[in-house]
Formats: structure tokens, sequence, C-alpha cells
């Protein structure tokens, strides 16, 4: 059974090498927004030295990984769960021995995966060749960065999954999916580093799961966090991972309840 | 043991309303109202292992949500079920296991990979073994004539092309029930023979048990031994076909074309002893209908010679007008006759209501 898990994660990989197109805009989005992120940074730092704490560098080293991660955890899930349950062809997972919200999981990861390795890396190798970055150089921080990284995919596929399993609720889910999409990037730290929010409303993000998403593995990336306050980071993922799992259950117990599937 | 054993199964929908107007629809922004929907409404049947039994009813009957109960996608409001000796909802990824499902209007093949491909993820899926698994497949391949499909995308596949895929892999983990929910829907005549078929050898061969939902009586003809007809969510008839044609099918028709023209009365004058009914199709042609007990050789002998004849058609009630006439009716309790049953306009003679067939669940 393993191996069938492991094989939608190769077949997705294997499916978004065929779609090459949406990988080639890809590249072209991401650099245009590592570009306009970096210039706008620049031109707000003007000519202090630091702000919030951030050097120069450290800012465009933040804004760079961030949106490379941001390559490797976004995934549609959210979308695909929904059109499947709004076209009905969940009916037709139902009928297979396998866990439906984990097979979904296993395709998302494809797609990050190849997104990974054909996009991220690359273009990590790129942006650093064209704007100054200073990228970390004990390994230990590069080890725990990628750890990081896999449960931010993880929150992030998690968010997701449970935005999409709203349309078994609502005859239109596609307000919420924005609102997330929009939530997540915002809160995350993606567009504006957490360090940049107003005193109550970093409060109030601490205690969001969005912040493990972006702000916690780039600034551990970046060297803000370090050491010990590293490792809590990490430790801050996984518990939001683990928390994360209730509400799915739950939603997904429910919908099973009152699954309508549309078209008779 | 029953493959399937259904008792007083229900299921209810909530179904949101859409208020009208621009005041409705702020209404409805704020607070939903909600309409119950009852789509099956406790029915209660057995299916022995290794009978083919068909399931029919007029489209929002209940058959599809049904079939989606007896296969562990929804959970019933209420009632009891078992399926291979499993609460199909409970143990769903257990359940699954055993069981075949073909949706003919859904595929569940993966649209951009290759029919081989989509067979070997679901050997894996399944987890069947690598040996079992090539054994079947051959032997599947072989009797539904796949050879040259196997490495095509299934998106490029036609519709016939696809059903035959999809019953190869609904069929590889060696299901002992088999549900199809309308598996000919839109297929052309040798494709829907030769699935037919396929599916006769395999309940022959290997026991399998089917449930098929339908449209195509001939799908019903050609397979099922017992059939379940289903009416806004509850049983009309749970029988045998033979039955139901033979409580049905009172009767029959003769066309009578005659050479110039005849009156109703005319044509019913010759046969004014007999319990016969006439209509006239137009100036020149005549129906008569002649209750089963009756030989038509009494009515024919009556009218031939007595008025020149062009042609003579007989004509046996087939079931798809039984089964349209039961549908119009609502019941399958009061049998109607032949001349109801043409459209030819005459009131319906009511008769007592012949007992329904084994385990029919009345209203």
């Amino acid at each position: 059974m393993t191996s069938a898990y492991l094989d939608f994660i190769r077949m997705r990989f294997l499916m978004m090498l065929a779609y090459r197109v949406n990988y080639y805009s890809g590249i072209i989005i991401y650099a245009i927004n590592i570009g306009a992120y970096y210039f706008l940074w620049k031109a707000i730092f003007g000519e202090a030295e630091t702000l919030q704490g951030f050097t120069v560098i450290q800012m465009s080293t933040y804004v760079a990984v961030s949106w490379m991660a941001r390559a490797f955890y976004f995934n549609n899930l959210d979308r695909e769960i929904s059109n499947e349950i709004v076209d009905g062809s969940v009916a037709v997972q139902m009928i297979r021995p396998y866990s439906y919200l984990l097979v979904k999981l296993m395709q998302g990861f494809g797609e990050g995966l190849f997104r990974l390795l054909l996009f991220m890396i690359p273009g990590m190798i790129v942006v650093s060749l064209i704007f100054p970055l200073e990228l970390p150089t004990d390994p230990m921080q590069w080890l725990v960065f990628f750890a990081m990284l896999w449960f931010s995919f993880l929150i992030n596929s998690q968010l997701n999954i449970l935005t999409g399993l709203c349309a078994f609720f609502f005859e239109n889910s596609q307000g919420i999916m924005s609102m997330k999409r929009i939530m997540v990037d915002l809160l995350s730290g993606v567009v504006v580093p957490i360090a940049f929010f107003p005193g109550w409303a970093i409060a109030v993000m601490n205690w969001l799961p969005f912040q493990a998403i972006t702000y916690l593995p780039s600034s551990v990336f970046t060297g803000r966090i370090q050491g010990a306050d590293a490792w809590n980071a990490l430790l801050v993922q996984v518990v939001w991972t683990v928390a994360l799992i209730v509400p799915i259950l739950l939603v997904w117990r429910a919908a099973r309840r009152r699954l309508f599937v549309q078209g008779g | 043991m029953l493959a399937i054993d259904v008792q007083q199964l229900r299921k209810q929908f909530k179904v949101q309303k859409n208020r009208e107007g621009l005041k409705g629809a702020l209404k409805d922004l704020f607070k939903r109202e909600h309409t119950e929907v009852t789509a099956v409404k406790d029915i209660s049947f057995g299916i022995p292992q290794g009978e083919i039994c068909g399931y029919i009813g007029e489209n929002g009957a209940g058959k599809s949500t049904t079939i989606k109960m007896l296969t562990g996608i929804l959970v019933p409001t209420s009632g009891k079920l078992l399926v291979n000796g499993y609460v199909p909802y409970k143990d769903r990824e257990k359940f699954v296991q055993e069981i075949g499902v073909v949706f003919g209007q859904r595929s569940q093949l993966w649209w951009d990979i290759g029919v081989i491909e989509s067979f070997r993820l679901l050997r894996k899926v399944y987890r069947v073994d690598e040996t079992d698994f090539r054994g079947r497949l051959d032997e599947l391949v072989e009797t539904l004539q796949l050879q040259e499909l196997l490495n095509r995308p299934v998106r490029k596949l036609s519709l016939g092309q696809r059903m035959r895929c999809e019953l190869v892999a609904a069929l590889l983990h060696n299901p002992s029930i088999l549900f199809l929910d309308e598996p000919t829907i839109g297929l052309d005549i040798v494709v829907k023979t030769e699935i037919r078929e396929f599916l006769k050898k395999l309940n022959r061969e290997q026991g399998t048990t089917i449930l098929l939902t339908t449209h195509d009586l001939q799908d019903i003809e050609a397979l099922c031994s017992r059939v379940i007809m289903l009416d806004d969510g509850r049983i009309i008839y749970d029988g045998g076909l033979d039955e139901l044609k033979s409580r049905w099918g009172k009767g029959r028709e003769i066309v009578f074309q005659f050479t110039e023209p005849a009156t109703l009365s005319e044509v019913s004058a010759y046969t004014a002893e007999l319990a016969v009914r006439w209509t006239m199709e137009n100036d020149v042609t005549a129906r008569v209908w002649i209750p089963k007990e009756m030989n038509v050789s009494d009515v024919l002998s009556r009218v031939v010679g007595r008025k020149e004849i062009s042609d003579i058609k007989i004509i046996e009630t087939n079931t798809d007008e039984i089964v349209r006439e039961i549908y119009q009716s609502g019941s399958a309790d009061s049998p109607r006759d032949l001349s109801a049953l043409t459209g030819a306009g005459e009131a319906k003679e009511e008769k007592p209501a012949v007992a329904a067939g084994t385990g029919a669940d009345k209203p």
C-alpha cells in the first residue's frame, strides 16, 4: 500500500513534467516577484542601515528564500479537492481502499518535489548570483531549514485540505479559497516579514499557524532565529502540524455524513 | 449467505432552498432555508450470492443513491445495511477491497496516464499480488480485446473502449460483488452486447454477484434473473422478470390493415361475443387487443373473410412498454391492459390487484 502512495507522488511529478508550460510561466512570475520585492525593500531602507533588526542583505535573503520556499510548499490542493467535490468525482475516490486525503497530500508532495528540484534549487542559485544574498554557512542551519520546509509544506497543505473540504458545506467555496490564499500570503510573512507588523498584530499572529509556513523557516535561514530558538521554531511547526489534524478529521467526518454527490 | 442485505434503508438529503428575487437572495445571505428530501424511503431487499439483479427505476427514483450507500460512498440516514458481511460506510477501506464498482458516467481511470499505468497503480492500491495481477489482466484483456488500447492515454479512448477498460479496472482485484451504475449508457449496440456477454460469463464462471442499474431494459432481459423496481424512493416490484412480464403482459394485439375504410362499430361487430377491444388507428387500420387466455385464431377467424385484409401484425407486449406503463402508474400492483398501454385513449379498467412478487415492498 505504501508503494501506492509513493506512486501518487511519482505520478504527479511526471504529470508536472508533462505540463511544462505552467512551469516556465511560474519561473517568470517568481523572478518578477523576487525582483520587485528586492527593489521595493531597497527603496524602503533608503539610507537606513537596519529596519526592525533586518539589514539590507538579510532582507534580500529573506525575500528570496521566502519566495523559493513558497514554490515548494505551495499547491492547489484546496482547488483540486473542491473541484472533485463539486463535480462529484470524489465518489470514485471513496470506492478505493485508500485514504483520500492522504492521496491528495501525496499528490501535493509530488508537485512540491518537482518544484523543489527543478525550480527552487536552480532558482536559488540564479538569484544568489544576481542579488547580494547571505547564505547560511553552518550546515546545521541548512538541515534545520530543510526540516522546517517539510513542515511548511505539511501545514500549508493541511490548511488547503481544510479549505477544500469546505466545498462539502457550501455551494460555492471560491470566496473561502481566495480568502485563505490572501491570508496565507499576508500572515505567513511572504509579503511582509512579521517583525514589521505592529506589536498587537504580532501577538495575534504568534497564535496563528500562518507564521509557521514562511516566517519561521525564513528567519532560521537568514539567521534571525538561532540556536535553541531555531529548535523552538521547529517545535512550533510540529505542534501546528499535529493540531491541524484534529479539525481536518472532524470536518472529514462531518462531510462523510452529509456528502451529497452531485449529479445523482 | 446474502451478499447484500438491506433493511429499512433510508437516505435523506438537506437541500438548500434558494428564495426568489433580490429580497430572497438577501435573506439567503444570512439565513439559509433547507428542505429535506428523502431519496430512499425505507427499502428492504436481500440479494443472495451469485445472483445478477437489475435495479431499475425512473431518473431520480433513488437508484444511484442506493448504489452509493451500498458501496460505502454515502452514509445512510437510518436502516440496516450489510454487504459482504461489512457495514459499508464503517469499514470503508477494508470493505471496498472486496467490491468492484463501475459508474457509467464517471471514469475511475486516471485521465492523463496510459491505461496500463492506471491498471498498475490500481494493482498497488488494491495490493494485488504481481502474478495474480498478470494472470487476471491477461485474461480480462483477452476477453474484452483491449490489447491495442493498453498503451493509450485514457483521454484518447472512445466511450466504448473506455467502458471496457473501466470494467477491467473494477475487476482486477477479483471482487466478489460488482456494482454497475448504468454501465451501458451511451454505448453502441455492439459494445453493449459484448459487455453483457462478458458480465454473464463473469457471473457464470466466477460466481460474481452483480447488481446493476440501467435504463436499458435489454440489459435486464439479457442478464438479470431478478429485477427490483424503484419509484420515488420505494420498491414497487421485486421479483423475476418473467413474472413481471406474465403479470403485466396480459395479452396481445393484432393490427389489421384493410384494403378499404372500416368503422369502429363495423369491426367491433365481427367479434361481438368476444372480450376484445377494438381501436381505430386511421380509416383503414384497426387494432384489437386480445386477453392472454384467448387464442389469436379466434379473433382472426372472425375477421378474415368478412373484410379484405392487406396486412396483419401480431404484437406481443415487450418489457419496455410494461415498464413504461408501471412508471406512469407508479405501482406494479395494479395491472393494466394493452389498450391503455398503446395509448389508444380508452379509460383504464381497474382490475383487482395481483399479489406482488417475492418480497415486494408495498407502499
